[in-house]
């Protein structure tokens, strides 16, 4: 285990804020400075990235054509007798 | 004022998102069709109002999250008012993410978190409690920032980032309870990668 300095601490308290873009520029630049050279605070970046990026991709869904028929078919509908 | 002739045009495109958004707050097919279809029209005829050059995106899934909220949810008794037990930070990376050291060579986190299905994913996200899935869908799924969050859902910025920080962590919970269950979790044995 590494001793976790105030730095990493402060890295660790705005993970969520960084991978959210949420920061100030300031203090993301500060963030990635310290990531660049302190391997134990970049690995749980790097783990949190991965997860977000897993779950957003394995949460797409298609959509079936006869929805897109039926709103297609509802607004064409409420054109018609809004004219 | 946006023109409701081109709203078909913009707003089409958008679609695999917002079904997407309601099949996980319905969790069911044929009421997140529904939802969509509601939506659509509701956006359609209230087109006039949105602002054009400003969020499509958000001002659809602001439709789409009030319109859930009036008519499906009100289908069940109660709004869910679950909440969500404790989890310990990095629920998730302090369980399995050491494995990267077991498993050599290249970045054995991604394999590793690649390894669960599509619908370990979406009934993970899909067990959390309303509120907090809500924001995790708007915040990790769909990449809005906490403001456009805090928006679309009517509550205060604070109240998006501490449902953001819990939920996240029951949806480690859950994802972690998958991977034991599948065994996912068990280092890769040496000889797997030789």
């Amino acid at each position: 285990m590494f001793d976790p300095t105030s730095q990493c601490q402060d890295a660790l308290h705005e993970l969520y804020g960084y991978l959210d873009g949420e920061l100030t520029e300031a203090k993301r630049a500060a963030i990635h400075h310290h990531l660049d050279q302190c391997q134990p605070c970049a690995e749980p970046y790097d783990f949190e990235a991965e997860l977000r990026e897993v779950v957003r991709r394995k949460c797409q869904e298609q959509v079936p054509d006869r929805l897109m028929a039926k709103v297609r078919a509802a607004l064409a509908k409420e054109q018609a007798s809004g004219a | 004022m946006a023109d409701q002739a081109t709203f078909a045009d913009q707003a089409m495109d958008l679609m695999p998102s917002l079904y997407a958004a309601a099949l996980r707050m319905t969790r069911n097919p044929a009421d997140a069709e529904d939802l969509v279809q509601e939506t659509y029209l509701r956006a359609y005829r209230g087109f006039g109002g949105f602002q054009e050059g400003t969020n499509l995106k958000a001002w659809l899934y602001r439709i789409l999250t009030n319109t859930y909220i009036n008519s499906y949810r009100a289908k069940k008794r109660r709004p869910d008012e679950t909440d969500l037990d404790e989890v310990e930070d990095l629920y998730l990376y302090r369980r399995i993410g050491g494995l990267e050291a077991a498993m050599a060579g290249r970045s054995a986190e991604d394999e590793l978190l690649d390894r669960f299905t599509d619908a370990e994913v979406k009934e993970a996200l899909e067990s959390l409690p309303e509120n907090f899935r809500m924001a995790v869908l708007l915040a990790d799924v769909e990449g809005f920032a906490y403001k456009e969050i805090a928006d679309i859902l009517d509550i205060p910025i604070g109240t998006v980032m501490s449902r953001l920080h819990r939920g996240r962590k029951a949806l480690q919970k859950k994802l972690y309870e998958f991977a034991v269950a599948r065994n996912l979790s068990e280092p890769v044995p040496d000889d797997a990668h030789v």
